[in-house]
């Protein structure tokens, strides 16, 4: 996983509420594979992206010439719903984001984009409608996401403290592999293994 | 001496939580995985695990079952309807099989729907977690487990070290006292619920399921239930274990037996929660007051009750659905039927399903897929696949089928179709596919009179 600093880059926003894994990334492309050159961002919002024939639909927001250069999305409540797909996740990041921010994530997305380098960033719904209204009136701007301070700054000074929680802040702040670190932990879990099977003989296996 | 302290009152997700943590860091626990469930979409896992140079760590607790890709016209990889998707069924044959993990083979008739198989083979019991990629998992939470879906990264994280960092989820209860409506099913009590609080409205919570209608409701009923919980935005659902719990799970393939029985009952009778205990946030619902459902836009939580009308609200939804608004949900007319996917396609729903189509007539085509081999058998030795056949249904084996479409099965573009899957969102039957989720009775009727169709007014 790629840290994660501080950001700046021009930010779009996304409108609808409760968007869906599927509209993310449809399913066909789900057995896409991934790595060694070949990536999802041409997958991302595919079926609102384009028209039947391929070609761009340019009323979406992400062919829009200024937004050409995203990197942050802002979105609204239940973001990225419905399916598990990671395929989400890495259809964004493959397209250049590393940061989604909306007043609420859907539970599995979120941790998604904890495990891939990208910062999910939580605001009030007020401020999201607020920071998308200033996007669309003023396309091209530029936010800056700064997981250090836990800060979303806009240009003209507002600044809009978020949380991450602090263990998957440090994690991204420093790019630590999580298998890795758990790995570390493995006398522990065996441990906690051996007293849990003991105790519940009925559960192990 | 000190009096004995009164320990404070847990909720039944408390107790499985707490009995899980192997360690804290902060806000997370590393949560110990007492079962894992891989299917056909697990690849990106198996990758990064093998890239790494890792085994699968406790392969005794994995299990793996293709679903999503197989074919439901033939047993064979082959019969796949392309050699991509073919390759994504044989992928996952060559990772169990390299890993050693637990199969339930394209040819073995315990294969099926991982979320119809975990319980049907006693891999799903009370006071465990379970994980599976894939957000339906929610449904285990039925048997009273701990049950949530994940991403491929985290698959991997599991695969490799049986473990998972989370935040602990807050809890809601929903309650629905009473007796269901006329008509009204599992089905209808998930859609009513959702529409109540909101496809967003319960993200970060379990919920637990409490009152007489799920006291009264089958394992079956219950796991429709936990299945859509995650189409309310929920981590997982869960109902407490219960003797219509034990009853389902006693004899099952990999269900304690003896002496180990009794001591697991011992422990799943401590599971409920307790008197006292508190949520952070409780929902309440009459269940008389819930009608045969059905969905009109493109989100679960755009559910009305069959006699309703389109609402003059979300006009995106409305238009992709292509309906407009005061028009009676009964005089929408379908193109296609699915009946099946993880939400129903379990004995239950196909005995409800043929109940509407004995002695009727499919006047559109219609899909009836089986949760599992078993299953399936099960229906067949019961007639239902004659009483299907007869009314023009197509019969097909255990697969996802076209809840997702990704084996190929999916509709055309404009197609109406009427589904007891669990999400009606844009393209997810397919491009431009039109999807309206229901009953297993209700899309039996639809079947049978080409329109959504009040169930109550068919005899």
């Amino acid at each position: 996983m790629d840290r994660f600093t501080t950001l700046t880059a021009v930010a779009a926003p996304y409108e609808p509420a409760n968007v869906d894994t599927d509209q993310i990334l449809p399913a066909r492309f789900l057995k896409m594979p991934r790595g060694n050159g070949k990536h999802y961002g041409g997958f991302l919002f595919h079926d609102i992206r384009f028209a039947d024939d391929g070609a761009e639909n340019p009323g979406f927001v992400l062919n829009r010439p200024e937004y050409r250069a995203a990197r942050i999305l802002v979105g609204n409540t239940n973001f990225a719903c419905g399916s598990s797909r990671e395929g989400a996740v890495y259809a964004f990041l493959d397209a250049g984001f590393r940061a989604v921010v909306a007043p609420s994530f859907s539970d599995i997305f979120f941790n998604n984009c904890l495990k891939n380098g990208v910062v999910p960033v939580r605001l009030p719904d007020a401020d999201c409608a607020g920071l998308r209204a200033l996007l669309a009136a003023r396309p091209g701007t530029e936010f800056t996401v700064d997981l250090e301070a836990q800060e979303l700054r806009v240009p003209g000074g507002a600044v809009h403290r978020f949380e991450v929680d602090g263990f998957f802040r440090e994690m991204l702040l420093k790019g630590v592999d999580e298998v890795g670190l758990t790995i570390g932990l493995l006398a522990e879990i065996e441990g906690f293994e051996r007293r849990h099977h003991a105790a519940n003989a009925w559960a192990a296996r | 001496m000190s009096a004995p302290r009164n320990p404070a009152p847990r909720t039944l997700f408390d107790k499985i939580w707490d009995a899980h943590v192997v360690l804290s860091r902060g806000e997370q626990c590393l949560l110990y995985i007492d079962r894992h469930m891989v299917h056909d979409g697990s690849f990106h896992a198996f990758n990064m695990l093998h890239s790494r140079g890792l085994k699968v760590r406790r392969p005794s607790q994995t299990f793996g079952v293709p679903d999503h890709y197989v074919p439901t016209h033939g047993r064979s990889a082959a019969d796949a309807a392309t050699p991509e998707i073919r390759r994504m069924i044989e992928t996952l044959e060559s990772n169990l099989e390299a890993n050693g993990i637990t199969r339930y083979a394209l040819d073995d008739e315990r294969q099926g729907i991982v979320h119809v198989v975990g319980p049907e083979q006693g891999i799903t019991l009370p006071g465990l977690t379970l994980v599976c990629g894939d957000s339906h998992t929610s449904s285990h939470g039925a048997l009273g487990a701990f049950s949530f879906g994940i991403g491929q990264s985290e698959n991997l994280h599991v695969l490799a070290t049986q473990t998972l960092w989370q935040t602990r989820p807050r809890t809601m209860r929903i309650r629905v006292d009473g007796r269901l409506g006329a008509g009204a099913t599992p089905k209808d009590v998930a859609l009513a619920i959702i529409a109540r609080i909101g496809a967003g409205g319960a993200v970060g919570h379990v919920i637990e399921y409490a009152g007489e209608v799920f006291r009264a409701m089958s394992v079956e009923g219950r796991l429709t239930v936990c299945n859509m919980s995650i189409e309310a935005g929920a981590r997982s659902g869960l109902v407490a274990p219960d003797d219509t719990t034990f009853a389902f799970i006693a004899g099952r393939p990999l269900a304690p037996k003896g002496a180990e029985w009794d001591r697991a009952l011992a422990a799943w009778r401590a599971l409920p929660s307790d008197e006292g205990a508190r949520f952070d946030s409780e929902v309440a619902l009459d269940g008389g007051a819930i009608a045969p459902m059905v969905t009109w836009g493109t989100s679960p939580e755009d559910a009305l009750p069959i006699d309703a009308v389109v609402p003059d609200a979300k006009p995106q939804a409305l238009a992709y659905m292509g309906l407009v608004p005061g028009t009676r949900l009964t005089d929408i007319a379908v193109d296609r039927v699915f009946i099946g996917s993880c939400t129903n396609s379990r004995i239950e729903d196909l005995r409800a399903a043929a109940a509407m189509a004995r002695g009727r007539k499919a006047v559109v085509p219609t899909l009836v897929v089986p949760g599992s081999g078993l299953v399936k058998r099960q229906a067949e030795a019961e007639g239902l696949d004659r009483v299907f056949r007869e009314a023009g249904f197509e019969w097909r084996h255990a697969g996802c089928s076209m809840c997702v479409g990704i084996n190929g099965e999916t509709g055309r573009p404009q197609e109406r179709i009427a589904s007891t899957s669990n999400r009606n969102f844009e393209g997810r039957q397919g491009k431009g596919v039109r999807t309206h989720l229901l009953s297993p009775a209700m899309a039996a009727a639809a079947a049978v009179t080409g329109r959504l169709t009040d169930i109550r007014a068919m005899g």
